[in-house]
């Protein structure tokens, strides 16, 4: 008898792991587990293989290694026998980008375009950043404080020895952030004071609320454009009538306060109503009770919304183009029809700049929203 | 002593604060109407000034300019503004409900894709998203309209389509079949095929629920839907004679005509739709608790049927609401039609119309007044399917 018959058995020390099956660890593994997991997604694969292959090389080569990158003209981009066949245009987007940027403002003014970016960015890092200080003092920079400096910078104050330029001249990227801050400058403190009328007790408060934010949200932003740039002038005296520009703005204020209430509204919802009583048992009024126990908690909630309204408002000022206003798009517009530059390509690498610019902006707040979401939740996380 | 003055004062109190909302009301209702009534006064002086008469008389009044698609006949001669109100609105409806179809067929797709286990599926699904929802719509509308469809080949270098079809940059020409009379046959028998299949399906879930059995219900409704017209189609003797397109010197004629901006139209408002209807499905079908999926493998369903039989009801309670606002937002998003000159309502009617008549005030209202009253249907709808679809508590 040897010695395995022997029926005590003591192990000492844990078995050593065993390595894990070599077909569900390492690259080999995720991609089984992930790419190649029944023939079902194998067939997925393959396809999506097969679109990629088919739609990826083609742009990088035109976009990229066909690209045209400098010329002076529109005649570096067309069919020659240097070029058989030439890809995007970039030489354009590189001798019209002033043009892109800021319109037929006048050469030497445009510093205080370049003073006015920078002032912008400013308030929004100071404000849409939780961890900078004394985020009250720029939310007073960013609703009174721009606004007037933005005003002076741009449209000029002869006293101080600023040139008016008038917003005929205005164009380009600067239209469109002017088109949105204006939009989310006036949106964020109209629409509180519409979503509190929407929650009022007070019956005509609320019918009038309700009324303007439903009919806002009901139309198409164009129709309400249009009633901006066409009725708007009807209804005030001749000498008051205001410019093309202030027409859109006040039209992008409009339905940017009306969509921006639903968002402050739902905030307010979800603000406890334990707030509320605790405020009233504390004996705070109506405004005290929401300008410092409810509206902070309410905005807090619902920030990652209000940044996607931004976003949705940032999409929207391209539609001031239908109301003749020179914005970003209506550049591009005006610059690929110029006979100079006109041709296919031309046209693509326009739109492509175009769509590189929004998609560039409105993903970056996308991510801010995220981000912040992700951030909020962990005060509220147990 | 103070507790009486306390109590005394406390109703006065609430007294002066119902006073104080009354007085709030007035103020903003007297503001409201003075604001409309100074309105109004202007508008009156600035119309007479601008030798603009008001009022719905310009209705009646021959249009006297062409559109270029109508679905109910129109002639620039004698058409009244009226009938060309109605033809920008037809053409709305067109694109809307073509465009929605699409849009609800591409957003489930590429929803579905994104929760696909296959990452490179997963992935793209999500590149398309980030792509589409970031990218305003108007620049996509230019985008197919100038960029795409305006480089298709020109008149003369025309590409012919199998079966007939001509494809160049002015439009797409597809064949037309011209009805004969006995067509009617064939289409009657399609109308009760799909009859008898709705029929079929409920007493097919009647006895599914009673007894378990199931019926063949695909395979019969292949039968009634295809199968039978095509039968009363071949009995009733003969094709329809097709009004085949064919390329003149300058033109293109005969067939049906699918303009560019139609298209560009479609493609760009589905596109953009889908990418929001894909993230709405996308959340609808993530609500749904994942002990149900798991509790339908345990049942032995294979993952396409547990999609189709658990996780789809249960998602499109919570996915049905946002899609509907989707919908809406879609038909309100057909305005950029103006960008590229789609006769629809707003480009013909609060565009063409207003500019001849110069009737602002009335042009604006009516265009204002039909999106209004689709957002109202749409939400009464819905709130109708809320009160079905909600979930019956104990």
């Amino acid at each position: 008898m040897s010695a395995t018959d022997d029926p005590t058995f003591l192990r000492l020390g844990p078995l050593p792991p065993l390595p894990p099956p070599s077909s569900g660890a390492g690259a080999l593994g995720w991609l089984r587990a992930n790419l190649f997991a029944g023939p079902a997604n194998i067939v997925m694969t393959i396809l999506c293989v097969a679109l990629v292959a088919w739609t990826v090389p083609p742009l990088v080569r035109f976009f990229l290694i066909d690209a045209v990158w400098s010329g002076a003209d529109g005649s570096a981009c067309r069919v020659s026998s240097a070029r058989p066949n030439p890809g995007a245009c970039w030489a354009f987007i590189r001798v019209w980008i002033a043009y892109f940027v800021y319109g037929f403002y006048p050469l030497d003014e445009r510093w205080r375009v370049d003073v006015f970016f920078v002032a912008l960015v400013l308030g929004f890092a100071w404000l849409l950043r939780l961890s900078t200080p004394r985020r009250d003092l720029g939310a007073l920079y960013f609703f009174i404080v721009l606004p007037i400096l933005s005003y002076v910078l741009l449209h000029g104050a002869p006293l101080i020895g600023l040139r008016v330029v008038p917003t005929t001249l205005w164009g380009g990227i600067l239209v469109t952030v002017v088109v949105a801050t204006i939009g989310m400058v006036f949106s964020l403190p109209l629409g509180i004071l519409l979503a509190l009328g929407r929650r009022s007790t007070l019956p005509v408060i609320k019918l009038a609320a309700v009324a303007f934010i439903e009919f806002v949200r009901g139309v198409p932003v164009i129709t309400v454009l249009f009633m901006a740039s066409v009725m708007l002038p009807l209804f005030v005296p001749e000498r008051f009538a205001p410019d093309k520009l202030v027409r859109a703005l006040i039209g992008v204020a409009l339905f940017a306060s009306a969509y921006m209430a639903e968002v402050v509204r739902a905030g307010l919802a979800a603000v406890p109503r334990g707030q509320y009583e605790a405020a009233r048992a504390l004996g705070f009024g109506y405004w005290r009770m929401m300008a410092l126990v409810i509206l902070p908690q309410a905005l807090r909630f619902t920030l990652p919304n209000i940044v996607n309204t931004f976003i949705g408002l940032f999409k929207d000022t391209t539609l001031v183009f239908v109301v003749g206003i020179f914005d970003f798009l209506r550049t591009i517009e005006a610059a690929r029809a110029d006979p100079k530059w006109a041709g296919p390509n031309t046209t693509v690498t326009g739109y492509a700049f175009a769509a590189l610019f929004y998609f560039v902006c409105c993903y970056g707040m996308s991510r801010y929203a995220r981000r912040t979401e992700a951030r909020l939740a962990r005060g509220v996380r147990r | 002593m103070a507790a009486q003055l306390k109590a005394a004062l406390q109703p006065s109190r609430r007294h002066t604060r119902r006073v104080g909302n009354i007085a709030i009301q007035l103020v903003t209702l007297a503001i409201i109407v003075a604001l409309a009534d100074g309105a109004i006064f202007e508008a009156v002086q600035n119309l007479a000034r601008a030798h603009i008469t008001s009022g719905f008389g310009f209705w009646n009044k021959t249009a006297g300019f062409d559109i270029s698609q109508a679905l109910i006949a129109y002639s620039p001669s004698t058409s009244t503004f009226g009938r060309a109100f109605w033809v920008g609105l037809l053409n709305t409806l067109l694109v809307a409900a073509i465009g929605i179809v699409l849009a609800t067929v591409l957003g489930f797709a590429i929803g579905i894709a994104r929760l696909s286990h296959n990452w490179l599926l997963a992935k793209l699904a999500a590149g398309y998203v980030e792509v589409t929802r970031n990218v305003p719509p108007l620049l996509q509308l230019l985008f197919w309209y100038n960029a795409v469809l305006k480089s298709l080949p020109e008149l003369r270098g025309s590409v012919t389509l199998p079966g007939g079809a001509i494809l160049n940059n002015r439009g797409l020409f597809l064949p037309r079949p011209e009805f004969a009379p006995q067509f009617s046959i064939p289409l009657i028998a399609l109308a009760l095929g799909i009859t008898a299949t709705i029929a079929l399906k409920s007493y097919a879930n009647h006895r599914h629920d009673r007894t378990g059995k199931e019926v063949p219900v695909l395979w019969l409704a292949l039968g009634l839907i295809v199968v039978l017209p095509l039968a009363a189609f071949a009995l009733s003797g003969f094709p329809p004679t097709f009004s085949v397109p064919h390329m003149g010197r300058f033109n293109v004629s005969g067939g049906v005509e699918i303009l560019p901006e139609l298209a560009a139209l479609l493609l760009a408002l589905s596109v953009y739709t889908a990418g929001f209807i894909a993230e709405v499905v996308r959340a609808g079908m993530l609500s749904v608790s994942h002990g149900q999926v798991e509790a339908a493998q345990a049942l032995g369903l294979r993952s396409g049927l547990a999609l189709r039989l658990i996780v789809l009801p249960q998602a499109m309670r919570v996915i049905i609401p946002p899609l509907t606002s989707q919908y809406l937002n879609l038909i309100k998003n057909s305005s950029l039609a103006v960008a590229i000159g789609y006769p629809d309502l707003v480009q013909v009617f609060a565009g063409t119309v207003l500019n001849i008549t110069g009737q602002a005030v009335e042009v604006i209202a009516i265009t204002m007044a039909v999106y209004l009253f689709f957002s109202l249907v749409v939400s009464l709808l819905m709130n109708l399917y809320a009160r079905t679809a909600a979930i019956a508590e104990r």
